[in-house]
This record gives C-alpha cells, structure tokens and sequence, in this order.
C-alpha cells in the first residue's frame, strides 16, 4: 500500500518536474503566441516560486499572480470593522491565521490585541465553540473569511452553535468568491491573461464546474490543479497542449480528488446558512457584484454586521498611494516594480496585504527572490 | 491560509472526528462534511480542521504511474 511519504515524493520528484519541464518546452515550441497563466490561488505561486518553476519554463509562458488570497483581497474596512468588534466590552474576536497581521486603517488586529483587546487566532474554526463555552458571560465574534474552501467550515461552525444553543457567538462574514473575481480581472481592457490555474481546493468543495462560464466567456483554458511540483507542471503542460490546439477547455488534473459537481454535502451546508451578498470590495479591485456570501435572513440573530452596524465604521479606505497591490491582484504589474518593494515594504513591516500574507505575491517574491532573480 | 493538505487517517472516533497523520504530525480533525464513511488507511485533504474529501488512491496511482511512464521513455529517447 502507498505511503503518505510515496504520496508526497511521487508529486515532488525532481526527475518528473525535469521532463515534464521538456514536454511542455517542446509543446510551447509549436506556438510564437505569448501564454499568459494566472495562478488564481497564492498556494500556487508558493509552489511556483518555491520550486523554482520559472527557471524550467520557456520565454513565451509567463505567471501572473491573481487575487485568490482571502488576507490580499481584505479591504482595510472590514479589518477597522474587526478592530471595532473588538474593542466591545467583553468581547471576544477569533480569527484565523495571517489576519491579525494585516493592516487596517486603525491598525492590524495585532495591534489591537496589544492594547488590551482578545482576539484570538485560532487554526481551527471548531475552537471557537470551545472558547464561546467557556466564556458564557462574554460575546465571541468569528471573523470569518476565506472562499469557497473555507465557507462550509463556517457553515458547520453556524450549524453547531445552533444546535447546542450557545447563544453568545455571532458571525462577521467576509466569504469571498472565485468566479466573480475571475471576471473582474477579465473585464478590465488591460487584462493580460489568456489561460488560468484553478485551485484544486475551492474546487474540492465547489466542483471544477464553477469554471465552465470562464472558459466559454472568455475563450481561456482553465486547468484545475494539485499544489505539488509536479501537478503545476502537469497543469501547464496541459494547458499549453490546449494552446496549440487552438482550444480552450475546462480540464481537471487533480481528478485524485476534485470532481464536476465537488462535494455536495459541503454544498448544501453552505446554502443553507449563506446566500450572496449584492457587492463586496475588494482590496485593489473595488467593488465586484455577487462576489461574496453573507447569512440568510434566518440567522440574523448571529450576524455581527446587522447587530453592530451602528459602530461599525463605514467609509471605504484604500491601501497606501505607493501600494501597487491592486495592479498586483490584477495581473499587471510585478512585486518588484512596487517602488516600496523590500524597503518601505517587507513581511515584518507589511504595508499592503500582498506583502502580509504568507501566500501573498509580494510575500512570495520577497522570501524567494532570489530564486527569482536567477531567473 | 488555506493551504490543504493530504494526509492519512490512523484512528476513528464516535463524535464524527478522526486521527490524522500529515507527515508525522498527528491531529483531530472533524468529519461534518464529508458524507462517505471513512477508514483506516484513507488518504484524505484537511482544510483548517476539516476532511474536505477522500483522495482516490487509484486515480493518484495513475497518476504516478504516468509519471514514472514519462520518465522512462525519455531516459530511453535520450540514450539513443
Ligand atoms: S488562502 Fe487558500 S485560496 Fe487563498 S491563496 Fe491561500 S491557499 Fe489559495
Ligand atoms: S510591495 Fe508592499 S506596498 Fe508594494 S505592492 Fe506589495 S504589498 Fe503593496
């Protein structure tokens, strides 16, 4: 029987990334047309840069970092809403991972917490029902974000508190969606991208269907991807094969566990509790219609946004003049051309999300940049 | 912040969570959404404390199996 170190050495053997590096070198040679892949997700660029994958690739193949990180696309109001939330008396904000290090208008929630605020990160959404339990005099406040991967995590959150009645735990819901972004990118003139990296995860809950209307809006290859080494270079290599075929299909590498439909169960839970919300800014692309979940009518006795919404701040705050990471987020610019990149900007002293969070893209170019360079 | 990761199943409980091995490093994580039973043995992808979903061991068999295919008939072109 394989083993979990088989699993891994199989999908990150160098000897594999050589030659499908060959392949796709001799596929690309077939074409003169300029391939343009946005890796929509920070984990595959993580990959990317952490392999060394940009050396191995030809001239005519170029990455652009897209906006699937759920700590980049946070605009600072939503963290000034956080900071509110928890500056409450007797208040508890929990939160997952790199959130408490991004900036907001007032501070990051770091901060926040050390001037006497508790917040707390947590790995685990399920942790808040134990500090919500233990806490029965306080109100704890889940700052929930992340996209489709993430949503059905908050659901089953929702659907435990409901069911054991612990009243004294209410939702900021900051769920955030795919597709819409995809299209936002797309429907700027400038867009540069001609061919998209889906993340095997959203699409592990959500299906590689949610690509479907990509690939026929915009004539685009989408390729739905594992994170190791050697399922990105699979994905290009299919994805430049499409190319040279003139097509653009929908296609799934990371059959190993993503399927059309995606998980239904997590589905359905989402449903349950969320429907899309109108609009929701982004941080760098602006406002994007239906782009975001919040909660049904049913639960807006859990919804921290409808309780607090007298003090929670409500002007809308763009990141710093020197921060390019909406161009980022974008596709047309590159961390290195940030004239803050690496001085004014680094990942102790963030001063845009790109740069805060670990899958960031400027994140990624400043601990692998030398890699980069070498390129 | 969402990176998932494979990992194997090495114990079952009786309150919908499971033991899981990533690489060594073992934890508890919860089954609230995944409706197929689960085994001993499964590999299966974490997201923040959650089983996302089983990752089929054939198809990653396959997969692998392609790859060691690729390797071989170039290793056997370049030796000509
Ligand atoms: S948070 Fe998840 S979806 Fe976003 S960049 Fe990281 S791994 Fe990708
Ligand atoms: S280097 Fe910093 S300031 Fe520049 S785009 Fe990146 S995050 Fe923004």
């Amino acid at each position: 029987m394989m083993t979990l170190n088989d699993f891994y050495q199989g999908f990150r053997d160098p000897q594999t990334i050589g030659h499908l590096a060959t392949l796709i070198a001799q596929q690309a040679a077939k074409t003169n047309q300029q391939i343009n892949i946005m890796e929509v997700c920070g984990g595959h660029t993580h990959t990317i840069m952490k392999y060394g994958l940009l050396q191995l690739l030809p001239t005519n193949i170029r990455f652009i970092h897209g906006p699937g990180c759920p700590v980049c696309v946070m605009p600072k109001e939503r963290i000034d809403h956080a900071a509110t939330l928890a500056s409450q008396a007797d208040t508890i904000l929990v939160t997952l991972g790199d959130m408490i290090r991004v900036p907001g208008s007032m501070g990051s929630l770091a901060q926040f917490r050390s001037r006497g605020c508790d917040i707390r990160p947590i790995y685990d959404p399920l942790d808040t029902l134990v500090i919500a339990q233990d806490n029965p005099h306080k109100t704890v406040i889940f700052f929930a974000i992340g996209f489709e991967t993430s949503a059905p995590m908050t659901a089953a959150l929702l659907a435990q508190a409901e069911a054991l009645h612990i009243d004294n735990l209410l939702f900021h819901i900051n769920h955030v969606l795919v597709p819409p972004a995809i299209d936002a990118v797309m429907s700027d003139s400038r867009a540069q991208v001609n061919a998209f990296i889906g993340p095997a995860h959203v699409s592990v809950i959500s299906g590689s269907k949610i690509y479907q209307s990509t690939v026929d809006k915009y004539q685009t290859p989408v390729v739905v991807s594992g994170f190791e080494p050697v399922d990105v270079m699979e994905s290009i290599l299919r994805i430049v094969t499409q190319k040279v075929a003139g097509k653009a299909e929908l296609d799934n590498q990371y059959s190993r566990s993503v399927s059309y439909e995606g998980n239904l169960a997590a589905q359905q839970l989402v449903d349950k509790y969320f429907m899309v919300r109108d609009s929701f800014r982004w941080r760098g692309l602006g406002p994007i219609a239906k782009s975001a979940l919040t909660l049904r009518p049913e639960y807006h006795h859990r919804d921290a946004e409808r309780i607090y919404a007298k003090i929670l701040p409500t002007a809308e705050i763009d990141d710093h003049k020197a921060c390019m990471c909406g161009d980022i987020l974008r596709g047309l610019a590159n961390p290195k051309e940030c004239k803050v990149f690496g001085r004014g900007c680094s990942p102790q002293t963030p001063l845009g999300s790109c740069m805060v969070s670990s899958e960031g893209a400027c994140n990624a170019y400043y601990r692998y940049g030398e890699v980069i360079n070498a390129n | 912040m969402c990176l998932s990761v494979p990992s194997k199943v090495v114990e079952i409980h009786d309150d919908a969570t499971v033991t899981v091995d990533t690489l060594g490093v073992k934890r508890r994580v919860s089954c609230h959404l995944i409706s197929d039973p689960l085994a001993i043995g499964d590999f299966v992808l974490i997201h923040i404390g959650f089983v996302m979903n089983k990752i089929d061991h054939n198809d990653a068999q396959e997969s692998l199996d392609l790859y060691r295919q690729i390797v071989t008939a170039m290793q056997l072109e370049s030796e000509q």
